[in-house]
């Protein structure tokens, strides 16, 4: 099995995905304040995750599709999609591309190749190397990033997505974010394999562990797993170790279950900390450009957010949209007998 | 004209289809090299090669979740679930994946395909191959459903399917697949979806049917014209969605209303079709809206012939409707 070279990452590159780290960690201090406010009905953070969202995206071309699960939406912005209609999202309002019609924390865009992520567990996984199959199939050299959580790897799309990929020899890398909660399962009752990485092997692909709060690590293995999958040598399997140091999402109290000492254990371990420190150790940061840095994303974060919470909702009757390419007959009459009936204004 | 049946008259549809839009990818169990267990895709890997014509590993929600991620990169996929009684293993995908994904992305993503799946019973099939679920899926928004009862119609409404922009469920009545031969011409024709056919009109009640029911309600209908009761006989061809106004003229015309379907009575699209009628036609409405099919039961091995609808329990129901007086 012919080996493939991680592509090191030099300083600028390295400086842009601490700045896309820095960016989603202050975004998600300030959403789950808005959440808190009632602003935003629902939010699930990434934090202290940062590292494997951001870096494994760094290794892809604008042309690579993203995948992603619930802690990976922010891959969007580094990948140069807009601030404003990523908020907008959250408001469901007419700036959000969805237009209203999926809970907060489901960003997408066709603009950066980037497909909603879904409620159901595992289901983007055998989409995803479908779409991977797709493009070697029409001549591409476009490769998947299938990114799924620890939870992700018990569900039967997980199987049956591992397998396809492998038979297929699918151009999908599968990143797992292993952080240790499926909600409040711990790991060790999610499964008993030793790893989540030796999974691959029963299907015939590679699959490696890294430290998936180490940046340049995840890059390493993100990028070598791409080369792999861009050269026809077939999909990866990636599990990035990592901690949920917040709740699973705004709706839910990690204290019922979580051990207070383990969470602060992994604190310490925080990827955006380890990589500043790492930066300024080789010179290449201080902390006058890190608030700087900071106080420009917060500034710009604040009037993205103004903006897109001010955009107009979307019209009623965009309810009966998108259903089909057109409008069948039933859609047409349920359509006029909504526009009709009245409207309850007692909430 | 050559004589086809109907697995035969899909595999031409088919193949034409594949030679037209090279982004037709048909993936399936044993559809490859085998041609499927019906043969319906008999002779296309040998003409398309592997890399159109996919055997896949065994999961339904494998395939059907692989053709969601090919529908969305660009491909026409026309995934074959073997039996429709195995589309259950792929119903998250189907339902909460593949019917909402142009809803839930604004119109920005979507996945048109052609699931194709053999369903019904009457072959000696049992509980797990003779299932008809379409009313499972008529109720998820999103989805669209075809079942021909004819070779000529098979081969005309997959070929419609084939070039639709919305995801499609084909169910083909696998009763019919050899049962009967039908003159279909070899070019490229396309019959409307959405466009019911009356195939014989009468005034004494509206028979609605399709697939192999349709052949079941005929043959009831000729007895019937033998007592002097003019049958007018719908096959509604496109399950959802359906084609209303065909059904509203012949009921508001005859006044009399008798569904037929494999499928369970209770919520079937039966129960819809009713629905319909009664709230459109109420004040032509002659007689309660009739429904003759399944029962209620888990689909039975010995006794099948008794659990599906045949021209004499058809019979009945259509002189009993016709026989109503307020």
């Amino acid at each position: 099995m012919a080996t493939f070279e991680p592509t090191p990452l030099t300083q600028a590159p390295l400086l842009a995905v601490y700045r896309a780290m820095l960016q989603s960690r202050l975004m998600d201090e300030r959403l789950v304040s808005l959440q808190r406010q009632g602003r935003i009905g629902f939010y699930g953070t990434g934090m202290g995750q940062e590292a494997t969202c951001i870096a494994s995206a760094f290794a892809l071309r604008p042309t690579d599709w993203l995948f992603p699960g619930l802690r990976e939406n922010a891959a969007m912005l580094l990948r140069g999609y807009p601030l404003v209609p990523y908020l907008a999202q959250l408001f469901g309002n007419s700036g959000d591309e969805a237009k209203g019609r999926q809970m907060p924390a489901h960003q997408f865009s066709r603009r950066v190749n980037q497909v909603s992520w879904s409620s159901c567990i595992g289901t983007q996984l055998p989409q995803a190397v479908g779409a991977a199959w797709a493009a070697r199939r029409k001549g591409h050299d476009t490769v998947v990033l299938a990114c799924l959580g620890d939870g992700a790897t018990s569900t039967g799309d997980f199987h049956a997505a591992m397998n396809f990929a492998g038979v297929l020899q699918a151009p999908a890398v599968f990143l797992c974010q292993n952080n240790h909660w499926s909600i409040s399962l711990h790991i060790s009752q999610q499964t008993k394999s030793e790893t989540l990485a030796l999974k691959a092997s029963a299907y015939g692909f590679p699959g490696v562990r890294v430290d998936g709060n180490d940046a340049e690590a995840v890059y390493a293995a993100t990028s070598a797993a791409v080369a792999r999958a861009r050269a026809g040598a077939g999909p990866s399997f990636i599990e990035a170790v990592t901690y949920r140091v917040g709740p699973h999402s705004s709706s839910d109290d990690p204290t019922l279950y979580q051990d207070a000492q383990e969470v602060e254990a992994w604190r310490a371990k925080d990827p955006l900390e380890r990589l500043r420190a790492r930066l300024i150790e080789r010179a290449a940061w201080d902390t006058a450009r890190d608030e700087a840095l900071r106080a420009e994303l917060l500034s710009e974060l604040n009037a993205a957010l103004l903006e897109a919470e001010a955009l107009p909702p979307v019209p009623p009757e965009s309810l009966f949209d998108d259903v089909y390419a057109e409008e069948p007959w039933h859609l047409a009459e349920q359509r006029r007998e909504f526009l009709r009936a009245p409207r309850g204004t007692t909430d | 004209m050559p004589l086809l049946s109907l697995v035969q008259a899909v595999n031409d549809a088919l193949r034409l289809e594949m030679r037209r839009n090279p982004d037709v990818v048909v993936l399936g169990e044993d559809v490859g090299r085998l041609g499927g267990v019906f043969r319906a895709t008999a002779g296309l890997q040998e003409e398309f090669g592997p890399g159109r014509v996919v055997d896949t590993p065994l999961s339904e929600g494998g395939i059907i979740g692989a053709a969601i991620g090919m529908a969305l990169y660009g491909l026409k996929p026309v995934p074959e679930i073997q039996f429709a009684d195995f589309l259950f293993p792929a119903v998250d995908q189907l339902v909460n994946e593949l019917a909402k994904l142009r809803y839930r992305s604004g119109g920005q993503y979507t996945a048109p395909m052609v699931i194709r799946a053999p369903y019904g019973g009457g072959v000696k099939g049992g509980l797990y191959h003779s299932q008809s679920p379409e009313a499972l899926f008529i109720h998820t928004a999103g989805l669209k459903v075809v079942v021909p009862s004819t070779p000529y119609d098979a081969k005309g409404l997959l070929l419609a399917a084939l070039r639709q922009p919305d995801p499609i469920l084909f169910f083909e009545p696998k009763r019919l697949y050899r049962s009967l031969k039908q003159e279909v011409p070899e070019g490229d024709y396309t019959l409307e979806l959405g466009r019911a056919q009356v195939i014989r009109s009468g005034q004494a009640l509206t028979v609605i049917a399709w697939g192999a029911m349709l052949h079941e309600a005929m043959t009831a209908a000729d007895q019937a014209q033998a007592l002097g009761i003019g049958c007018e006989l719908i096959d509604l061809r496109t399950l959802w969605p359906l084609d209303i106004d065909c059904v509203q003229e012949s009921v508001r015309k005859t006044g009399r209303a008798l569904i037929v379907h494999e499928a369970p009575r209770t919520c079937g699209l039966g129960a819809e079709l009713a629905a319909l009628i009664q709230e459109r036609c109420f004040l032509s409405l002659e007689a309660p809206v009739r429904r003759v099919t399944g029962w209620d039961t888990p689909f039975p091995y010995a006794l099948e012939k008794d659990y599906l609808p045949r021209a004499p329990r058809i019979l009945q129901g259509i002189q009993e409707t016709v026989a109503f007086q307020a």
